[in-house]
């Protein structure tokens, strides 16, 4: 152990995800039981217990991914003001404990669809940090090859299906992958997640209508982080309870800034869903930065405000206090543990300014699948002609 | 100009090509009697890696409504009405690939609104062929998810103007998923349903949405017109692995035709010849054609030879078999169904202008509906719509 504490000190390099933990708990699973903050409140169901299952490991793994989560969008709003990431750019600091509490609770066969503030989510689906910072910056070796940009992260393998710009429109897409998997037979779900601004969309009580009428096994989570964009909730709803929204279609409302309380209740979601249908799952939770990087976030809200939330219910905050009371970690250890943190991301940073832009030919690829070929030209008709493969 | 690869696979695209231009030989020796010559039957079957066959029927149908047929055409077939021969495609592709599903409003056990789900539901059961309430974006986009994971869904609208609904599904997630996902996902959904003008339906259910879904990118377009290739376009469309919007026409769906019992598909991206001739070049789709067909009898009668090509593919368009009858006859008349703003003819016209103008004697015509609601009443109804007699001016006017 001490030569492995040694070994850590002395090169600092990046190092993969189990390693870092340098203590011999790192391999513990011996369980925790952990009280959520708040109780649940149900419609239409029966809350889960707030007692909530864990193990030291997890409490670890959850301070580490959050706080890589954390970094990363504090680095990509440092890259958006240097411009090297343009256009939108919506930042989810303050709301990881969503991400992290819902991967806790599920397996990558089942499927998760959101909207645009889609980057941690996607690290939580096993993206890696270069595929983020790649495609944030445009280059060749983003996850969506620098052709989706901030709003269309994707990956297949662990059923993530984006990254989607228009607000709403990714809740019938996720009804759909529940039916598909309701129709393939696989016994997996669907999380849709939504905000407190789409929850107005008409679509998503169609949607919501077709999921219990079929009983797909679809739940739709909304991130309720009480503005929508500029729009303050008590502005735009008439009804701010938005887990009874569903009206027939059970609800829990959970704090979103307990990880725990995420994972228990995403937990009680998933078994819900495959018996019984569609449920609804509000989550509590609140986002430091603006609506996106073109958003001071001050405008509607004021400073205090902002920082009560960081100070009282921080999510990784709350964890952090975990692993010190339960005596797994000491400050130190957490604070060289962010310092490493923050050095993969720049390490990841720096890999992906170095990568290059997509080729001139990539304008005209994955319009269609393979089959098909016609011929477009360049704006000056002479450049970039493509005859489509 | 005629380097545009295009058809499935480009190793198979160049060979679909020879029958039609072997077509072209035949064909010459025999225009001169102004002869509509029925191609043979037994034509070349192709096949794909995937085992496709593709047929390339010169089927001709000499009259504008295909009441009679002069079925010159020795192998047995069957006779039925168009919207049978869709519910055949349908029933065939579902039998053959699990994934296929229906999805749309009244399509199980009401029978489908035009009955070209009829028995599908019986045969298939809830879960293949699903009724849906009436929430066309909620259901387009579901249909898309479930794409996305390796379904193929078959998207009916009820009537195609009620897709205006679930166009944001259609533009940014249909055409658009593909791209910016950087090919990680395919959407092999079939978008279907009836449009157009006829029966007296009224504006809001007379609406053809060609022109409107035309500037998406991502998505296929085809318009039927015949059993034959209703039922090959509609099996073409479930195989392929890109969207495909497929539209019909309200007024098409009782034709009767003499198909094949054998399988058999069309080319997803290629126009088809229904007359060749030598003085203009007709180009029209759906409804039109039967039209077009019409005025060809009066006009064959005074002495035009009309060449009339269905470019069935509307997006994209069938270049190279329009380019090369542009060369032949040097004139171009567009006749569509569509509004004359922004509609399918005015991108053909642009497309035709850019592509071969030196081959053009007369500027493109184009006629098109007017850019109007359509009326209820019957003789207003009419007049929205290119009647014959507009052609026959049109052509002559263009012939001068």
């Amino acid at each position: 152990m001490a030569l492995s504490r040694l070994s850590s000190r002395s090169n600092g390099i990046a190092r993969p995800f189990s390693a870092a933990f340098n203590r011999f708990i790192s391999t513990d699973t011996t369980p925790i039981t952990i009280e959520t903050s708040l109780p649940f409140t149900a419609h239409l169901c029966d809350p889960p217990s707030r007692s909530v299952e864990s193990s030291s490991q997890e409490l670890l793994d959850f301070f580490r991914t959050m706080a890589l989560m954390r970094r990363m969008e504090i680095a990509a709003d440092s890259l958006y003001k240097a411009k090297l990431i343009r256009g939108f750019c919506h930042l989810y600091d303050g709301q990881e404990a969503v991400a992290i509490g819902m991967e806790a609770a599920i397996t990558k066969k089942d499927a998760i669809i959101t909207a645009y503030r889609d980057h941690c989510i996607f690290l939580g689906r096993g993206g890696s940090l270069h595929e983020v910072f790649s495609e944030l910056m445009g280059r060749q070796a983003g996850c969506s090859k620098g052709k989706g940009g901030s709003m269309h992260f994707y990956k297949k393998d662990s059923s993530f299906y984006g990254g989607h710009g228009i607000v709403g429109a990714q809740v019938p897409l996720g009804c759909g992958v529940a039916f598909a998997q309701k129709y393939n037979k696989e016994e997996a779900v669907t999380f849709a997640l939504y905000g407190d601004g789409a929850a107005n969309q008409g679509q998503l009580f169609e949607a919501l209508n077709i999921s219990a009428l079929w009983d797909l096994p679809a739940i739709l989570v909304c991130e309720n982080n009480h503005y929508g964009m500029g729009t303050a909730e008590w502005r735009a709803a008439k009804s701010p309870s938005y887990y009874k929204r569903g009206d027939y279609v059970p609800g829990l409302k959970v704090d979103g800034m307990d990880a725990f309380a995420v994972k228990q209740a995403c937990k009680f979601a998933k078994d819900h869903a495959l018996e019984k249908g569609p449920i609804i799952l509000e989550m509590d939770t609140y986002r430091y930065h603006g609506h996106s990087m073109s958003d001071p976030g001050s405008t509607y809200r004021t400073r205090d405000e902002i920082s009560g939330v960081r100070q009282e219910r921080d999510p990784i905050e709350r964890i952090k206090k975990l692993v010190l009371s339960h005596d797994l970690a000491t400050e130190k250890e957490l604070k060289d543990m962010e310092k490493e943190i923050r050095k993969e991301v720049d390490d990841a940073i720096a890999k992906a300014k170095d990568c290059p832009m997509p080729e001139p030919s990539e304008l005209f690829t994955n319009v269609y699948v393979k089959g098909f070929g016609t011929e477009s030209f360049g704006p000056d008709r002479k450049e970039v002609k493509a005859a489509l493969p | 100009m005629s380097s545009i690869i295009h058809g499935a696979g480009a190793a198979t695209a160049l060979s679909t090509f020879n029958p039609v231009d072997s077509k072209k030989l035949t064909n010459l020796s025999v225009r001169s009697q102004r002869y509509i010559v029925a191609g043979s039957e037994a034509s070349k079957k192709k096949s794909f890696g995937s085992a496709l066959t593709v047929r390339h029927s010169q089927k001709l149908i000499p009259n504008a409504v295909a009441t009679k047929e002069a079925d010159t055409s020795t192998s047995t077939g069957h006779e039925l009405l168009l919207f049978e021969a869709l519910q055949e495609g349908l029933e065939e592709e579902m039998d053959r690939d699990a994934n296929v599903c229906v999805m749309g409003e009244d399509v199980g056990h009401y029978g489908g609104s035009y009955k070209v789900t009829k028995g599908l539901a019986d045969k298939f059961g809830d879960l293949r062929v699903l009724d849906t309430p009436i929430c066309e974006n909620a259901f387009t986009g579901m249909a898309i998810g479930a794409a996305m994971t390796g379904l193929r869904p078959v998207i009916e609208g009820m009537n195609m103007g009620f897709l205006l609904l679930a166009f944001n599904q259609i533009s940014n997630n249909c055409g658009m998923l593909h791209y910016t996902s950087g090919g990680q996902f395919t959407i092999p959904v079939v978008i279907r349903g009836p449009g157009g003008v006829g029966r007296q339906l009224g504006a809001e259910h007379s609406q053809r949405l060609e022109s409107y879904f035309q500037s998406i990118p991502g998505i296929q377009m085809v318009a039927c017109s015949t059993p034959y290739n209703a039922k090959g376009l509609m099996k073409a469309a479930i195989r392929s692995e890109n969207p495909v919007i497929l539209f019909e026409h309200v007024l098409l769906y009782n034709l009767k035709e003499k198909i094949p019992d054998e399988d058999y598909i069309c080319n997803l991206e290629e126009a088809e010849m229904v007359r060749p001739g030598e003085h203009i070049t007709i180009l029209t789709y759906s409804r039109m054609r039967y039209h077009v067909m019409q005025a060809a009898k009066t006009l064959v009668n005074k002495g035009y030879d009309p060449e009339v090509i269905d470019i069935r593919s509307l997006k994209p368009f069938d270049l190279h078999t329009i380019g090369n009858s542009v060369k032949k006859t040097h004139r171009v008349l567009i006749v569509e169904e569509c509004m004359r703003t922004g509609g399918i003819g005015a991108s053909l016209t642009a497309a035709i202008n850019e592509n071969f103008h030196d081959y053009l004697d007369a500027p493109v015509m184009c006629l098109s509906s007017q850019d109007v609601p359509t009326p209820y009443a019957g003789t207003l109804e009419e007049w929205t719509v290119v009647q014959p007699a507009q052609i026959v001016t049109a052509v002559e006017q263009l012939c001068q």
